[in-house]
C-alpha cells in the first residue's frame, strides 16, 4: 500500500524532475552570470520553489533593480500561485490544516497540474503520492539549480538531450484531458492566445494571471449563458 | 554592508521575494475552506486548471528564442502539433512526453531546426 503511494509519487514526478533538473541547470548558470553566490543559488532554490519567479529575481538583480521594484515583480509572477492553491482547496478539506500548508509549499505549476488533474479523474486525493512528488521535484529542482551554480561551466550543452522540451510536452499532455468539453477547448484556445499576446505586448510578468483570470471568468459567463438556453430550446421540443 | 560575507541587500532581496512566493502559495490552501465556497466562486475555479495551464504553455511553444515566431523555424511549435495528436490518441502522459522528447531529439540531430 505504501510502496504503491511512492511509486505513483515517482511516476507523476518523473516527466516534472526531468524538466527541472534542465530548467534548474539553466538558472544556476544565469544566476551566477548576474552576480549572485553559488550558495544562495540553492538557498533560492529550496526556499522560493519557483522557476519563474527565480529567473525573474536573477534577471532584475543582474540589472541593478531595487528591492520594491524586484519584490513587485516576482510578486506578480507569482499572483497565478493565490489562483491554483484556491482551485485544489475544494479537493483537500478531508485533511488537516497542517498538511494542507505542507502541501501549499510544494505547489508549483507542474505538480499542481498533475494533483488536479487526477482528482479530475476521480481519484481521491492521496497525501502520501503528492508528497512524494512535490518532494521529489523539488529535490531535482534544487539539484539542477547547485549543478548549474557550482559547475555550470562544465557542461556546455543540454538541448541535445531535448529536456528542455519536456515540461511542454508534460502540459501538453494534460491539456488535451483538461478540454472535456466544447466550452473547456474554448478557454483553453482564448486563454492561450491571450496569455501568448499578453506578453508579446510586454506584459511578460502579468500575462499568466491575466489570462488565466480572463479564461476562467469567460468560461463561467458562457457556463451560466448556456445553461437557462438549453432549458429554453427542450421546453420547445416538448410537444 | 556584509552579512555572513553576502550582500546584505540580496540577502533582504531573497527575503522578501520568498515571502511573495509563498504566501500566495500557501494562504489560500491552507485557510479556505473549499466545501464552503460559494457555488458560482466554486464554478470559476473548475476553469482554472484548463486556463493556466493553456496560459503557461502557449507562450512556451508560440514564442521560441524570445520572440513570437509562428514559422516552422520554431522547433517547439511544430513539434506540438504532433506531441498534441499522440496526447489525443494515446491519452498516455507518459507516451504522450516521449513522444514529443524524442521528436526535439530527433530534430535536432537531424538539423531540421
Amino acid at each position: 500500500m505504501a510502496l504503491a503511494s511512492w511509486a505513483e509519487g515517482f511516476r507523476r514526478a518523473l516527466p516534472i524532475t526531468l524538466g527541472y533538473v534542465t530548467v534548474g541547470f539553466a538558472f544556476g548558470v544565469l544566476a551566477v552570470k548576474n552576480n549572485i553566490p553559488p550558495s544562495l543559488c540553492v538557498a533560492m532554490a529550496l526556499l522560493m520553489f519557483s522557476g519563474s519567479g527565480q529567473f525573474v529575481f536573477a534577471a532584475l538583480w543582474g540589472a541593478g533593480a531595487s528591492l520594491l521594484s524586484l519584490t513587485a515583480a516576482v510578486g506578480i509572477v507569482n499572483l497565478r500561485y493565490l489562483l491554483m492553491s484556491a482551485a485544489e482547496s475544494p479537493w483537500l478539506t478531508p485533511f488537516s490544516r497542517f498538511k494542507r500548508f505542507l502541501l501549499g509549499l510544494g505547489l508549483t505549476d507542474e505538480t499542481f497540474a498533475v494533483h488536479i488533474t487526477s482528482m479530475q479523474a476521480g481519484e481521491p486525493p492521496n497525501l502520501a503520492v503528492m508528497f512524494v512528488c512535490n518532494c521529489s521535484t523539488h529535490i531535482a529542482w534544487i539539484s539542477g539549480c547547485a549543478i548549474g551554480a557550482y559547475f555550470g561551466g562544465l557542461v556546455d550543452d543540454v538541448r541535445p538531450l531535448g529536456l528542455d522540451f519536456a515540461i511542454t510536452a508534460m502540459f501538453l499532455a494534460l491539456l488535451v484531458p483538461q478540454c472535456s468539453s466544447r466550452l473547456h477547448f474554448l478557454v483553453a484556445i482564448f486563454t492561450l492566445c491571450l496569455s501568448v499576446a499578453l506578453k508579446c505586448q510586454g506584459m511578460s510578468q502579468w500575462n499568466i494571471a491575466l489570462a488565466t483570470i480572463a479564461g476562467a471568468t469567460l468560461g463561467l459567463l458562457c457556463s451560466l449563458h448556456k445553461k437557462p438556453a438549453k432549458i429554453a430550446v427542450d421546453e420547445d421540443e416538448i410537444p | 554592508m556584509n552579512i555572513a560575507g553576502f550582500d546584505s541587500n540580496l540577502l533582504l532581496c531573497l527575503a522578501s521575494c520568498v515571502l511573495v512566493t509563498q504566501l500566495p502559495k500557501v494562504l489560500p490552501i491552507t485557510f479556505l475552506r473549499g466545501d464552503h465556497l460559494p457555488a458560482l466562486l466554486r464554478k470559476w475555479l473548475d476553469f482554472i486548471p484548463v486556463a493556466v495551464m493553456a496560459a503557461l504553455v502557449g507562450p512556451d511553444i508560440f514564442i521560441y528564442e524570445g520572440r513570437l515566431n509562428v514559422s516552422t523555424s520554431n522547433l517547439f511549435l511544430l513539434v506540438s502539433i504532433p506531441t498534441l495528436v499522440a496526447a489525443w490518441i494515446f491519452r498516455n502522459y507518459f507516451v504522450t512526453i516521449a513522444v514529443g522528447i524524442g521528436l526535439v531529439i530527433a530534430a535536432r540531430f537531424f538539423g531540421i531546426a
